[in-house]
């Protein structure tokens, strides 16, 4: 099922499918390592609907949730 | 020149790395005390710059600025990818590269790297942080990476001291030398353009070097359009239009321009890690895991960064007053010593009241620098910093910023000079200069001696609600909230003006945690206090000894002296003819308080003191006469000094207002006692003191922190904008305070 990253829950593992680059942050995300095809895992949420923390490439990146909008993600089944 | 025949040229070395790599660890442990900092002209970034050796070789080497990828999109970003390829005059080209890699995070890393070896410079690989990557049970198949990758890698641990050797080593033998430049991680097609672009360039810009491959491929792929604005200049519609139809050829052979730089990366650097990382099979959940789940909570998380920032700032408050004691004491000291092996004139009062008067006041802002950079160094090196920028990114992208200015705002309730320098954690330019010119609104520590007198002498100690709230304290506390609701108005204004644009992205690492550096940390306190006594510490001095001499000139006249001249000698005469204790205690009393009306007399009378005067139809507004305005001029060089300056403008000297005898002080009874010369009414009530605290909330009378500003943006317009700016806001609030407040309690 295709999905914005944001949409994940916590602890849920999701494969990349597409990058928006519309404008820089979406070159920034592919940049990090968040290139269609890598897993990527919510690991995270900060309090009052602030940033999220991904696994991906072995490390965490921390993505607002507006710049997290910009991936989307195949979720599985 | 002057260097022998048969000494070997010094190669020029660049560091660049990724940020949290330890790029910055491995420059000061390369060049130890070596290091000149400076700025590159024109941008806000950092030039710093080292010198170490190897054998008879020796190399200057280059520190450039943290950075995930070397896509510039803006001047700041543009200084490392210039320096690369040698196109700054002031550094030159490098003879060789070190690309520092964080061996816990190698595919992240390898990008960067895969970026730098197109550069065609002799690169090493210098690989940090091993011992965290074993720690998580990672094995890395060195000889492999070296085959896989093709230039040097050589592990490091910096803070310490091994691989350094080997590092240097290896310099001395690939810098200078011809490279071959890798085969490109990108498809033909893309190749095939760059190619096509590079001849087009060629031809039209004609005169002149043509610009490197590196910064053709960043034409084709930064759609974002700043290389476009730096290589190809405003007049070059044929050249955009080659680009576009190159970027629409590559869209339709399904290589989309940006995307293709990425997949064709970390496709190579997929070719390089394949069989060089051993993962745990089954990873285990670490304690660093564990821990961070409760440090990154959204309730716990915040609980503890709040009780951290509680002890920070507390330190910074208190535990700096011990230190700024004993500095106040030398000081005073020194002034002593000097000023009794001088005889009394223009050359004492400059030692004493200008140099020695300001030095003391830029070494005592020593101690809060150095405990705040203790603890922010701690923070940061145990990859804490990241996690409260997270954690508060909600809060402060609610005013215009990000989460990265959490900490220096909220140091900046201790001092704004540190804060200021703590805003370096920051890479985005607007956001930081936001930042910087919001930090000094928060109530400083030297706020509180204005407050607590004013507080002190004209609110009323009246309490509601069962005696649990004062009125003294709920006065406190306003002028304490003051501050924030200000800088998040003017935040708000200033990125919906001066720093107009979409928000800087929030895409960053949490670096894993590990333990602190004590190198580190002790690097960074020295680094920091240094800087501030160098850079600000001069302006600082200047401005002191220019308000000096303010106050000194002119020197009162001969008949303006006389008559307290002719008091003093006739209270001396007296004094040697009594005999009872009563008599001369009585005598010296009225000798110092003549002391002190001569004092108030001459500063009265200053160029300070005259523009006192000059200005009073425009603090009449506020409830102030020229006294008072004038005292708040004299406190330019620090606010706290306007208890001082105003203990000088009343005639009761510049202690008076430190020595807390019988339940009061002399100041507060002077102040109580001034009236307005015409009416006779008292000078102060509670509107005019709440406008004094209002105006000092507010206003930008602190050397040190403009000083800081000037050295931390390079460029004198910002603390200009600070200056004018506050006061302005001051002078308002001040305003209508007093206006509303005489109308309330009219």
């Amino acid at each position: 099922m295709l999905t914005p990253l944001s949409h994940l829950t916590l602890g849920q593992t999701a494969r990349v499918v597409r990058v928006d680059v519309r404008d820089e942050i979406g070159q920034r995300i592919l940049e990090m390592g968040v290139t269609p095809g890598t897993l990527v895992r919510l690991t995270g949420a900060a309090p009052l609907g602030g940033p999220l923390v991904f696994e991906v490439r072995g490390y965490s990146l921390s993505l607002r949730k507006a710049e997290a909008e910009r991936v989307e993600v195949d979720s599985g089944p | 020149m002057k260097a022998p025949a048969t000494e070997r040229p010094t190669w020029t070395v660049a560091l660049i790395g990724n940020p949290n790599t330890g790029k910055s660890t491995l420059f000061g442990a390369l060049s130890g005390v070596q290091q000149r900092v400076g700025n590159y002209p024109g941008v806000t970034v950092e030039k710093k710059l080292g010198q170490t050796s190897h054998g008879d070789q020796r190399f200057t080497l280059v520190d450039l600025p943290g950075t995930y990828s070397l896509a510039p999109r803006s001047p700041d970003e543009m200084v490392a990818v210039d320096v690369l390829l040698g196109r700054r005059a002031d550094t030159g080209a490098p003879d060789a590269v070190v690309c520092v890699v964080d061996a816990d995070n190698l595919e992240r890393n390898l990008y960067l790297v895969s970026q730098v070896l197109e550069l065609g410079r002799p690169t090493i690989v210098a690989l940090t942080m091993m011992d965290v990557a074993q720690g998580r049970g990672l094995k890395i198949d060195l000889e492999r990476l070296r085959r896989q990758l093709g230039v040097p890698v050589v592990p490091v641990q910096a803070h310490r001291g091994t691989g350094l050797e080997e590092l240097k080593k290896t310099l001395a033998e690939v810098s200078g030398q011809p490279v071959q430049v890798p085969e490109s991680p990108f498809p033909s097609a893309f190749q095939e353009e760059v190619e096509r672009l590079g001849r087009a360039l060629e031809e039209r810009l004609g005169q002149g070097p043509a610009p490197p491959r590196y910064l053709v491929e960043r034409l084709l792929l930064d759609t974002g359009g700043y290389v476009e604005g730096r290589v190809l200049g405003a007049d070059a519609p044929g050249l955009r239009a080659e680009l576009l139809a190159g970027r629409a050829r590559l869209a339709e052979a399904g290589y989309p321009v940006p995307a293709v730089e990425a997949m064709a990366r970390y496709g190579w650097v997929g070719r390089v890690v394949e069989g060089v990382v051993t993962r745990p099979s089954a990873p285990p959940t670490f304690l660093s895991d564990r821990i961070d789940r409760v440090l990154t909570h959204r309730f716990w998380g915040v609980l503890v960064l709040a009780g951290l920032m509680l002890v920070v700032f507390n330190s910074v408050f208190t535990w700096a007053a011990v230190p700024m004691g004993w500095i106040d004491a030398a000081i005073k000291a020194m002034a002593d010593l000097v000023g009794a092996r001088l005889a009394e004139g223009a050359l004492r009062s400059l030692l004493v009241d200008g140099v020695i008067g300001g030095i003391g006041s830029i070494v005592v802002f020593l101690p809060q620098i150095l405990i705040l950079f203790f603890f922010l160094a701690i923070l940061e090196d145990c990859g804490y910093l990241a996690r409260a920028a997270y954690l508060m990114d909600r809060l402060m992208v609610g005013i215009g910023l990000g989460g990265k200015s959490f900490i220096p705002l909220l140091s900046s309730f201790a001092c704004a000079i540190p804060g200021v320098m703590a805003t370096r954690v920051i890479e985005d330019r607007r956001d930081r200069l936001t930042t910087i010119l919001v930090a000094p609104l928060m109530s400083c520590s030297a706020r509180l001696p204005v407050y607590t007198m004013m507080i002190g002498a004209f609110i009323p100690p009246s309490t509601m609600l069962g005696g649990w709230i004062g009125l003294q304290g709920m006065t406190m506390f306003a002028m304490y909230l003051i501050g924030p609701i200000v800088a998040a108005v003017v935040a708000l204004l200033l990125k919906r003006s001066v720093f107009r644009g979409a928000p800087p992205p929030f895409v960053m690492e949490l670096p894993p945690y590990k333990w602190p550096s004590p190198r580190v940390v002790l690097h960074r306190m020295v680094d920091r206090g240094w800087a501030f006594l160098r850079r600000a510490g001069t302006i600082i001095l200047a401005v002191s000894i220019v308000m000096w001499a303010a106050l000194y000139y002119p020197r009162p006249s001969r008949e303006q002296a006389a008559p307290f001249l002719a008091e003093r000698s006739r209270l001396e005469r007296e004094r040697t003819q009594v005999k009872d204790a009563a008599s001369v205690a009585a005598l010296d009393a009225a000798l110092a308080s003549l002391q002190d009306r001569m004092e108030g007399a001459q500063k009265r009378q200053s160029f300070l003191g005259r523009s006192g005067r000059l200005i009073e139809p425009l603090v009449r507004p506020l409830g102030w006469d020229w006294r008072i305005g004038s005292a708040v001029i004299a406190s330019f060089p620090a606010r706290e000094v306007v208890v001082a300056t105003l203990g000088v403008a009343f005639d009761v000297g510049p202690e008076a207002a430190e020595k807390d005898e019988d339940g009061g002080n002399r100041l507060r009874d002077a102040l109580k006692a001034a009236t307005w010369p015409d009416s006779g009414r008292p000078l102060f009530n509670i509107p005019v003191a709440l406008s004094i605290m209002v105006f000092f909330a507010l206003c930008a009378q602190c050397v040190s922190t403009l000083a800081v500003i000037r050295r931390e943006t390079n460029s004198w317009r910002w603390p200009v904008f600070s200056f004018v700016y506050m006061t302005t806001l001051a002078y308002l609030g001040a305003l209508l305070t007093y206006q509303v407040g005489t109308w309330i309690g009219g």
